[in-house]
């Protein structure tokens, strides 16, 4: 399954935007074989061993976080963490300081999740050691991506000519982002859908359809990848209230009883049940959404092999290493 | 008596329709004379300007030079040197310092430091309203007549139209032009670069062009009902250009500042989250940098201006949002108008000399702008050709955020004389 064409990642992986169709086919088909670990009994391979980790986290999250602390744990990797969401001492401040840190502790690889656009580029630009973003501001996303490709693969059996569509909050979201320039990469057809409140300028020059009814949408695509709308959104006027939101871009039951073929339905999390999805959906058959959780942890267990240096023909026969 | 004689340069001064060459002697700080062949007695200075431009002294009527409160980054004394570098003569010193320059002895410590500095003259703006609240007016008469040249609120809008209208009319009374940063806060809220395609791209938040248009729409009606004088600074949209050229033709009194930042990058220059390239109003769209050209040429933004804005290395040295607004301009000022409008044929050199000498002057009723005997002997040397590459290291601004390290430019101030007397040379000359 592994690519014969894998041009190396570079030192960081700071976005999938630059990235080409045989690196994003090649992080993919180097998780593959890391599914497995997590079914194991000892779920550790010592790919990673003598490796230090640190992940950054300027903002909360706690699953990403998490996701990242198994994949650096099931490698073998030493860890530590760091977080700075109530530090007191300016974001940027911190973001500089934090590189000269990071560097003069000579870590491997950093994790970071910053609050700022263009956070993860600019630790990368300062520091020797890895970086891979695990988010920044309304940029980039990439394992979140990752793992929605990893997802949709594993369901339909391939990512060309797949239709997607991202319902809901693009203006604000890197998820969607990542999503759209991945998708692309590998061959995909991406569509977004939300209140036009909420949709980027100029987002068709990203050679995504926009549809403006949630309906169209459903009409449309093969998978749905259905964001999460941040409650600060509604006070601060971009959507005049949850209820009507569920009401016009909610996916429903009642909506998807009208899709002319069954759809994917993915969610990056947390969701908010009643709002962008009701329980009856996120619960239901065509849900992949715990799927994506598990696929998050292989996805970056490929991410952090790739930058360390792993080739993904390699990866089958590193992970059958005994781990001490 | 000191004289200086400036012999053999090409002499333009479109204030008096002269492009010719001519020696120009100065005279105890005064134009004495224009003309060919001039003769000086023993003890004159002579200065040989052959294949030089001879010009009425640069006038920049928008720089930050923030003292008090930010000396880190620029002081009045190296903000007047570095401007004397970048061939200017005299400044218009913003007063959104920190305090502001809101009261008649915040106006005359700027003055007095500017007149201590050794490079360029300073004038002090004032504030429009106390504190730069946009609530209250300051006093403008006192202002005024502590050596306020203007009053401005820059760096921030007067967001409230009924406070505007009132600085439009109470300035009629000291014949004081208002100057004005145009931003909807409302509508730029959050934005840290233009909205468009590349903000989409970086995930950053845009600031629409509206944000500025809506603002100019405004004041170009409040400047006509009032008959006030309004001076927009650094415009940045086309229909903001196409705006004032429809007012100015119906008669409203406006004048409008185009920088180089402006007419020679499009938002594309943020590139990677370049904190060098951002700056309010933001980096716009190719289109908008062609109308701001088109409007220079034309003369609907009849003032080039840098908004020179000094920030020390570690404030831009943060994620794109973080980081503050503004670069520096007073030394790159020359190369690149002379690049991007001189030597591309979109204007001749008369047309940069009234953009950034007489126009200025006219706009702020400030001396200068002209070589007619009897004005102030301030006089800048344009080498038209010179090709230079930009170099942060060697300004004599503290401050070095530039987006253009490293541009080839073609054409250089290479001596600046103010009231007779030379503040600056070119080293290697
Ligand atoms: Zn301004």
């Amino acid at each position: 399954m592994a690519q014969a064409l894998f041009p190396p990642l570079g030192k960081d992986l700071v976005g999938l935007e630059g990235l080409t169709r045989e690196q994003i086919i090649g992080i993919l088909d180097t998780a593959e074989p890391f599914k497995e670990i997590s079914e194991r009994p000892i779920k550790k391979v010592p790919v990673l061993r003598g490796k230090t980790i640190v992940n950054a986290f300027f903002e909360n999250s706690t699953r990403t976080r998490i996701s990242f602390e198994f994949a650096e744990k099931r490698l073998s990797a030493d860890t530590v963490n760091f977080s700075a969401g109530g530090s007191s001492v300016a974001k940027g401040e911190t973001l500089v300081d934090t590189a000269r840190n990071l560097e003069a502790m000579r870590i491997d690889m950093v994790v970071i999740r910053h609050s700022s656009s263009g956070a993860a580029r600019f630790l990368g630009e300062r520091i020797a050691s890895n970086v891979v973003n695990a988010g920044d501001g309304k940029h980039e996303h990439p394992t979140q991506a990752l793992l929605d490709m990893l997802t949709i693969r594993d369901h339909l059996g391939r990512l060309e000519g797949v239709k997607v569509c991202i319902v809901g909050d693009i203006l604000h979201s890197r998820v969607a982002r990542s999503n759209i320039i991945g998708l692309r990469t590998v061959g995909a057809e991406v569509a977004v859908c939300g209140p036009a409140t909420l949709m980027p300028a100029r987002i068709e020059e990203l050679g995504v359809t926009v549809f403006r009814r949630v309906e169209e949408a459903i009409e449309w695509a093969d998978v749905l990848n259905v964001l999460r709308l941040q409650l600060e959104r509604m006070q601060a006027g971009f959507v005049p209230s949850l209820r009507e939101y569920n009401r016009v871009f909610g996916i429903t039951e009642e909506r998807l009883a009208r899709a002319p073929r069954q759809l994917l339905i993915l969610h990056p999390g947390p969701m908010n049940r009643g709002v962008e999805i009701d329980s009856a959906v996120a619960d239901g058959p065509h849900s992949v959404i715990l799927q994506q959780v598990t696929n998050g942890v292989a996805v970056r267990m490929a991410v952090l092999y790739l930058l360390a240096g792993g080739k993904p023909e390699a990866a089958e026969a590193a992970k059958t290493e005994v781990a001490l | 008596m000191s004289r200086v004689l400036i012999t053999g340069g090409r002499v333009v001064d479109p204030s008096q329709g002269l492009d010719q060459v001519l020696d120009l002697l100065l005279v105890d700080g005064q134009v004495a004379e224009l003309g060919e062949n001039l003769t000086a007695p023993e003890g004159t200075e002579r200065i040989d300007a052959r294949g030089l431009v001879v010009t009425p002294g640069l006038i920049d009527v928008h720089v930050h030079l923030r003292e008090p409160g930010g000396e880190h980054k620029e002081t009045i004394r190296s903000g007047a040197r570095a401007a004397a570098a970048g061939g200017f003569t005299a400044v218009v010193a913003m007063p959104n310092t920190s305090p502001p320059i809101d009261n008649p002895a915040a106006v005359g410590f700027v003055r007095a430091a500017g007149m201590r500095s050794g490079g360029a003259r300073v004038y002090p703006a004032g504030t429009i309203t106390v504190g730069q609240k946009g609530e209250q007016l300051a006093e403008f008469g006192e202002l005024q007549e502590a050596g306020a040249v203007t009053v401005t609120d820059d760096g921030r809008p007067v967001m409230n139209a009924g406070v505007m209208r009132l600085a439009l009319e109470y300035a009629l009374s000291f014949d004081l032009p208002v100057s004005v940063h145009e931003e909807d806060l409302n509508l730029s809220y959050g934005g840290s670069m233009n909205e468009g395609i590349i903000a989409t791209r970086l995930g950053l938040t845009g600031i629409p062009n509206a944000a500025e248009d809506v603002m100019i729409a405004r004041d170009l009606f409040l400047a006509e009902l009032t008959g006030g004088r309004l001076h927009i600074q650094h415009v940045s949209t086309r229909e903001g250009v196409r705006m004032i050229r429809e007012a100015r033709a119906r008669g409203v009194r406006v004048t409008a500042e185009a920088t180089p930042h402006h007419f020679t990058l499009t938002d594309e220059a943020i590139e990677s989250y370049r904190t060098n390239a951002k700056m309010n109003p933001p980096l716009r769209s190719a289109e908008d940098r062609d109308a701001v050209r088109q409007g220079v040429a034309d003369g609907t933004l009849d003032v080039i201006a840098t908004d020179h804005a000094p920030h020390h290395y570690d404030e831009k040295e943060q994620a794109f949002e973080d980081a503050p607004n503004g670069i520096v301009g007073l030394e790159t000022a020359v190369g690149l108008s002379m690049s991007e409008l001189v030597h591309t044929r979109l204007i001749d050199l008369p047309t940069l000399v009234e953009r950034m000498s007489c126009a200025p002057a006219r706009a702020f009723s400030l001396p200068g702008g002209t070589l007619r005997p009897g004005s102030p002997a301030d006089v800048t040397l344009i080498d038209p050709d010179l090709e230079w590459t930009i170099d942060p290291e060697q300004f004599l601004s503290l401050s070095r955020n530039t987006p253009f390290a490293g541009r080839r430019v073609r054409g250089r101030a290479v001596r600046t004389l103010v009231g007779g007397v030379t503040v600056w040379t070119l080293p290697s000359r």
